[in-house]
């Protein structure tokens, strides 16, 4: 009776555990099959590894200018030629992959935390809280989002702190509505009302139990999300309203070379090749993830 | 069907109402005194405090609200800084020029896009459901910016076949009417400007189609597949019925629900992406009329061009959710 007792006492706690190492494992598991989704993770690590080694890798100073060699045609010394102050375009390239993922990463942190905490707050405390919240919410993304985020730059001033800021605001009502459906269905389960009954304080029932059930769906969001702030801060950049010159970013220099177009389209081919290769890498390794982690979003 | 009309609509004053208030803040939410940052350090204190007044700014904040509130109700958008004209009286040109290319690009995503989805969808796993698929991917990750300078550079510059830039001969100007140009120059009956304004509108429609035009190819194949997966249709298919009779007849009507959504959400991406396509072809949309004003601190011209373009686009939610239940009439509203 006793051996019984000792077997059965771990059961409530040991599966719970295993359930969650496997739901991560399995969704590893089937990320691993999906060719095209790990294509998109191997363009988003080329790019990482770009950034970070951009001191090793970038054959010139970013910010030597070279007038005598302006405007050069791709060639052996400048494998993507020069642009009209004479700066090596690949060089520039490499670095501007520096800012487009540091933009791109810490603005989607910035949504995620400010969004995940509206989310949660509107979806577990519900009532006037929630009402508040989901209008604010509707009220935001009621507005085309660029449009918005030209707003919030043209009040704060050009800057590419400012355009992280703006990018940060527009995407914070996606990850609200996303956590505060999932707190809705969560908060329902029979543990969060277990947890309740035994008088666990609601910072850790939100904490512990709701946010980390949450994590699949942020991560999924998350990596398209910054597919999309890639985009909006080259966007931003190319309207002279993000990063300023002569700072590499992909956006920038797009700016700069439309006067060049007819005698040096390189200055506009490059930048936007390295945008377009970066954001199809996260779109196509999102997809993946959410097939992998939520199979219930599958398209 | 009335009753849920009536709500949805309703619904959308709140919504309005919150936008205008965001508007509204936004000068106000300019670091220091906005009339100093509109005219400038070296403005003299008798003009700050001029254009303080003028705009109402040195009134209580909710005296200013709802004053800005009841001159939105009777139309009045405010006084363009720069211009010094009515920004009601100025924005139809620009609204107008912003529609036709906007209802341009839209057409192509639409009849590109959701033939390219039932293409796919029928011949799936063919040579054609792969390059469609593929080419939708990569038009989803494209910055429109960069696709609209290749354009110019490919078709304007290099191969010369259409216009860089604008939206009219500059030595053959439009009398605008209507100011949507196509409609205009047919009303003079004038083929060949019309056919000019074709010409200028192609390689901006296009750049602006592409997003739109992917993410629906790329939705009405997976809601095509769904739909061509049920009994109705497989019947339709057996009984020997001709691929345009079960496409047209039978799964596009029942498969085009996730599309309507999706278009109207993209309508959103779309007038955004406005503002850069207008920026990259000079054309005189709303886009390209907030952006100058950016540059110029015209900040009455700012708020009121954003308002006007997240009204439409809550306008155009509003038809695309009330077609949902026209469309199909499982649909039941509570």
């Amino acid at each position: 009776m006793a051996e019984l007792a000792r077997n059965q006492a771990p059961i409530p706690v040991k599966p719970d555990k295993e359930e969650s190492v496997s739901l991560w494992k399995e969704g590893w598991r089937s990320f691993k099959k999906n060719k095209i989704a790990l294509v998109g993770a191997a363009i988003v690590l080329f790019f990482i590894l770009l950034a970070v080694f951009a001191p090793l890798l970038a054959p010139y100073e970013i910010s030597e200018q070279n007038l005598s060699e302006r405007l050069q045609a791709p060639s052996k010394e400048h494998l993507f030629g020069t642009d009209d102050f004479g700066r090596d375009i690949l060089s520039r390239v490499i670095y501007g992959a520096r800012i487009s993922l540091w933009v791109g990463f810490f603005s989607v942190l910035g949504s995620v935390v400010v969004g995940s905490l509206l989310g949660i707050v509107a979806g577990y405390y519900g009532k006037w809280i929630d009402a508040i919240i989901s209008r604010i919410f509707d009220i935001m993304l009621a507005f085309p989002s660029i449009l918005l985020a030209i707003g919030i730059v043209a009040v704060l001033g050009p800057s590419l702190q400012n355009a992280l800021i703006a990018i940060a605001v527009i995407n914070i009502p996606n990850f609200g509505r996303l956590i505060r459906s999932r707190v809705l269905s969560i908060k329902q389960e029979e543990y969060i009302v277990a947890a309740r009954a035994i008088g666990m304080s609601d910072a850790r029932i939100l904490f512990h139990h709701i946010l980390p059930n949450s994590m699949a769906p942020i991560i999924v969001q998350g990596t398209l999300a910054i597919a999309t702030a890639i985009i909006e801060a080259a966007a931003l950049g190319f309207l002279g309203l993000g990063a300023q010159p002569p700072n590499p970013e992909w956006g920038t220099m797009l700016a700069s070379s439309k006067d060049f177009l007819t005698q040096a389209p390189w200055t506009m081919v490059f930048p936007g090749l390295a945008i377009m290769l970066t954001v199809l890498g996260f779109n196509l390794m999102g997809d993946g993830l959410r097939d992998a982690l939520d199979p219930r979003m599958k398209s | 069907m009335f009753a849920y009309t009536l709500r949805r609509i309703l619904m959308v004053i709140p919504v309005l109402l919150g936008m205008s208030l965001v508007v509204f803040f936004m000068i106000r939410a300019i670091p220091g005194n906005p009339a100093q940052v509109i005219l400038g350090q070296k403005a003299t204190k008798e003009a700050v405090e001029a254009l303080t007044h003028k705009l109402g700014l040195d009134q209580p904040w909710y005296v200013q609200y709802v004053k800005y509130l009841g001159g939105l109700l009777k139309g009045d958008l405010g006084e363009s800084i720069r211009t010094g004209t009515s920004v009601s009286q100025e924005i139809w040109p620009y609204l107008a020029a912003t529609l036709e290319l906007s209802i341009a690009a839209m057409l192509i995503a639409i009849v590109i896009g959701v033939n390219a989805g039932i293409i796919s969808a029928w011949f799936q796993n063919s040579w054609f459901d792969y390059t469609a698929m593929i080419l939708a991917l990569v038009g989803v990750s494209m910055p429109i910016f960069w696709l609209g300078l290749m354009e110019q550079w490919v078709f304007a510059i290099h191969l010369d076949w259409l216009p860089t830039s604008g939206r009219e001969e500059v030595r053959n100007p439009i009398e605008p009417i209507t100011h949507l140009y196509l409609i205009d120059t047919l009303l003079q009956g004038n083929t060949e400007q019309f056919m000019q304004v074709l010409q200028h509108l192609i390689l901006p429609s296009i750049a602006l189609a592409t997003i739109p035009m992917a993410i629906i190819a790329r939705i009405t194949r997976s809601s095509m597949l769904e739909v061509m997966k049920s009994d109705y249709i497989r019947t339709a298919r057996a009984k020997g019925l001709s691929m345009f009779w079960v496409v047209y007849k039978h799964s596009l009507k029942n498969a085009i629900i996730p599309v309507l959504t999706v278009i109207g959400l993209q309508t959103g991406l779309l007038l955004g992406g406005a503002i850069l396509t207008e920026t990259i072809f000079s054309w005189p949309g709303i886009g390209r009329y907030i952006y100058e004003a950016i540059g110029y601190r015209d900040y009455p011209v700012i708020q009121s061009g954003i308002l006007v373009v997240a009204t439409i686009f809550i306008f155009i939610n509003l038809v695309v959710d009330l077609l949902y239940a026209a469309v199909d009439p499982r649909i039941k509203y509570n």
